[in-house]
């Protein structure tokens, strides 16, 4: 009951803080600034998106598989170095993976989607080679036992039972991902970063605003989405969102 | 049948190699459940999945029903072999009717099959289907999942089953029912189990056959009574307890050791009770019985030499019956509960078929060591004559 009531008086302050905003906004003509850029935020939005899902599917089918091959026993000598090393790769600023990128492979939206590429590969490795790694030795041993090959055992029983774990890195690398994007525009890759770095170098609050807005909104729509799918994918007995 | 022949593993170790099992030699007739038993680290989980390679042999063969399985690929030999794990291992992603099925469909049956399959067995572990089928691991008790592993195990009718402290997780109540009812399937199904077992109760409880392991190797294999009525050394006295004895008491069936049935009718006259009392060397009383010979009481020999008359109005109540199905520590139970030194034997129908005395328990019991030798195994013919124990 108390915690019904808490939430309620949260929605309702939410719903007078948003309309006293808006409010706010409207009389200081906010949205008529912003409205400017429409067009432009409409082309860019469309460039935002390309660069995210490319990137980050190609991070997806290369992560994926790499976690895979990183749990297997026979690589269990080097996965740890493995993972040391990509732990390390983590810490590397991502504007500092951007700036390599055009180092070697010059301005331009190919570098951009490499740099965003590199920057999301991390989670999903990781987050693919623990979730393996924690599927239950006695749930493997039982697999194996029932006479499961090794393939069978992968796809009917380790991945099934690692797929929350592996989406929460898929999420992860995501959210990276539509963050650092911004960031594509230095090397001239486009994007929202357009708006953004010019609306700041010109001085144009509205400008980089009309840049930020979006962006922020992206990663949100893109978490929901992701948490959706493995809403969806996670199989019924191993999703503790699904009771 | 299982037949392990030197089975050896050792494994290798940053401190030197560990023998974990040494030369094991063994057999385990059909239909037979042989319990492989010892204290933790004694080689015995370690000899059980050496049989479906899930621990590779260092050297030495297993042949089940007489074929040499090291012929065979590993995923072939164990699809045919059933294998139960304490920590039961259903997968939690696949509903029960998917992990039921998980071995029909690896070995390619079709859908109709497997679903009937898994119907039937939901019926043989006593979970009705229509409410466990859908549901996921862990939907289910403890209980009730170790169920659904052993009739995963049995799904694709293998003939050798491997168990490896399969009711271990189970509380002690329901752990007592599993093992009811595996028994009563294992009598439907007769299949050739090797089980681990670190409990010597379940042992005796559960097989045909006891392997006692230490430290690698196997010191005593013998009929659980053999080797609680003689255990081979030091160690294996000591982990069957200092209360064997008593342990052997679940081993024997009322049947085996009950005597013919005395008995007087109401309508008898004390001085007839007292006579057949006389005939039989009765010191004490006889067992009176209704028209359907269900036993009602009994009569006091001092009764039948101070009194006149019919045994039905001179009778004692019976204070308890047993039935002939019933094993002998229940006997025991009862004549301590209720100080008593005999009981009427009853069948399904409470006819009384025989009667059971302390004297006649104990003197069974004891044969085993009257025998000269331990070296001649006990021959079944030579159950002890209840002749011996009354002179009736």
């Amino acid at each position: 009951m108390k915690h019904i009531s808490i939430k309620r008086y949260g929605y309702a302050l939410g719903i007078l803080v948003a309309f006293w905003l808006g409010s706010v906004f409207e009389q200081n003509s906010v949205f008529a600034a912003l409205w400017e850029y429409k067009e432009d935020v409409i082309y860019l939005i469309g460039q935002h998106i390309e660069m995210v899902v490319i990137s980050g599917l190609i991070a997806i089918s290369i992560a994926i598989p790499i976690g895979i091959i990183l749990s297997r026993p026979r690589f269990s000598k080097y996965s740890e170095s493995a993972m040391q090393v990509l732990n390390i790769g983590t810490t590397i600023p991502t504007l500092a993976i951007l700036a390599l990128a055009m180092s070697f492979l010059g301005i331009g939206t190919l570098p951009a989607i490499f740099g965003l590429c590199i920057a999301s590969l991390l989670p999903i490795v990781r987050n693919t080679y623990i979730g393996l790694n924690e599927v239950p030795a006695h749930l493997k041993e039982a697999a194996a036992g029932i006479g499961m090959t090794t393939t069978q055992m992968l796809i009917r029983v380790e991945i099934p039972n690692a797929l929350f774990v592996m989406f929460a890195g898929i999420r992860t690398a995501l959210a990276i991902n539509v963050g650092t994007a911004p960031l594509a525009f230095l090397i001239g890759g486009g994007g929202l970063g357009e708006l953004i770095f010019t609306g700041i170098d010109l001085d144009e609050p509205f400008m980089m605003l009309a840049g930020a807005i979006p962006v922020a909104m992206l990663a949100i729509l893109v978490d929901v989405f992701i948490a959706a799918i493995a809403f969806l994918l996670v199989p019924k007995g191993v999703n503790p969102l699904r009771h | 049948m299982i037949k392990i022949n030197n089975l050896t593993k050792i494994f290798k170790t940053p401190n030197g190699p560990v023998t974990a099992a040494n030369n094991i030699q063994m057999e385990v007739p059909e239909g037979e459940i042989c319990v492989l038993l010892g204290p933790s680290g004694c080689g015995k989980t370690t000899t059980l999945k050496m049989i479906n390679r899930i621990v590779p042999p260092t050297s030495g063969k297993v042949f089940i029903n007489g074929e040499d399985t090291s012929g065979l690929d590993t995923v072939s030999l164990r699809r045919n072999i059933g294998y139960v794990i304490q920590q039961i291992g259903l997968f939690p992603n696949m509903t029960i009717e998917e992990n039921i099925v998980l071995v029909p469909k690896l070995l390619g049956w079709e859908s109709a099959r497997y679903k009937k399959r898994a119907l039937e067995l939901l019926d043989m572990v006593a979970l009705d289907p229509s409410v466990f089928l859908k549901r996921y691991p862990k939907e289910l008790s403890g209980g009730q999942q170790q169920r659904i592993g052993v009739a995963r195990a049995l799904a694709a009718d293998p003939p050798v089953m491997l168990m490896d402290e399969p009711f271990g997780a189970i509380d002690p109540i329901n752990r007592e029912i599993i093992q009811d009812e595996f028994l009563k399937m294992q009598k439907v199904l007769n299949k050739t189990i090797m089980f681990v077992s670190h409990d010597i109760d379940e042992a005796v409880k559960m097989s045909n056959r006891i392997a006692i392991f230490k430290a690698g190797e196997l010191i005593q294999y013998d009929t659980p009574d053999n080797i609680l009525a003689h255990p081979k050394d030091e160690f294996v006295k000591n982990f069957v307890g200092d209360d064997r004895a008593l342990k052997r008491l679940r081993l024997v069936n009322v049947a085996q050791v009950m005597e013919p049935p005395i008995h007087v009718l109401q309508t008898d006259s004390l001085s007839d009770a007292f006579q057949k009392m006389q005939a039989c060397g009765y010191f004490h009383a006889i067992t009176l019985v209704n028209k359907s010979t269900q036993p009602i009481g009994f009569v006091t020999k001092e009764a039948t030499q101070t009194r006149q008359g019919q045994c039905g109005e001179h009778y004692i109540g019976l204070k308890s019956v047993i039935s002939i199905n019933d094993d002998l520590r229940k006997v025991a139970s009862k004549m301590f509960t209720h100080d008593i030194t005999w009981m009427p034997c009853v069948d399904d129908e409470g006819r009384m078929v025989g009667q059971i005395t302390q004297k006649g328990i104990t003197h069974y019991l004891g044969a085993t060591y009257r025998r000269d030798s331990y070296q001649n195994p006990p021959n079944e013919s030579e159950h002890i004559d209840p002749s011996n124990t009354t002179s009736c």
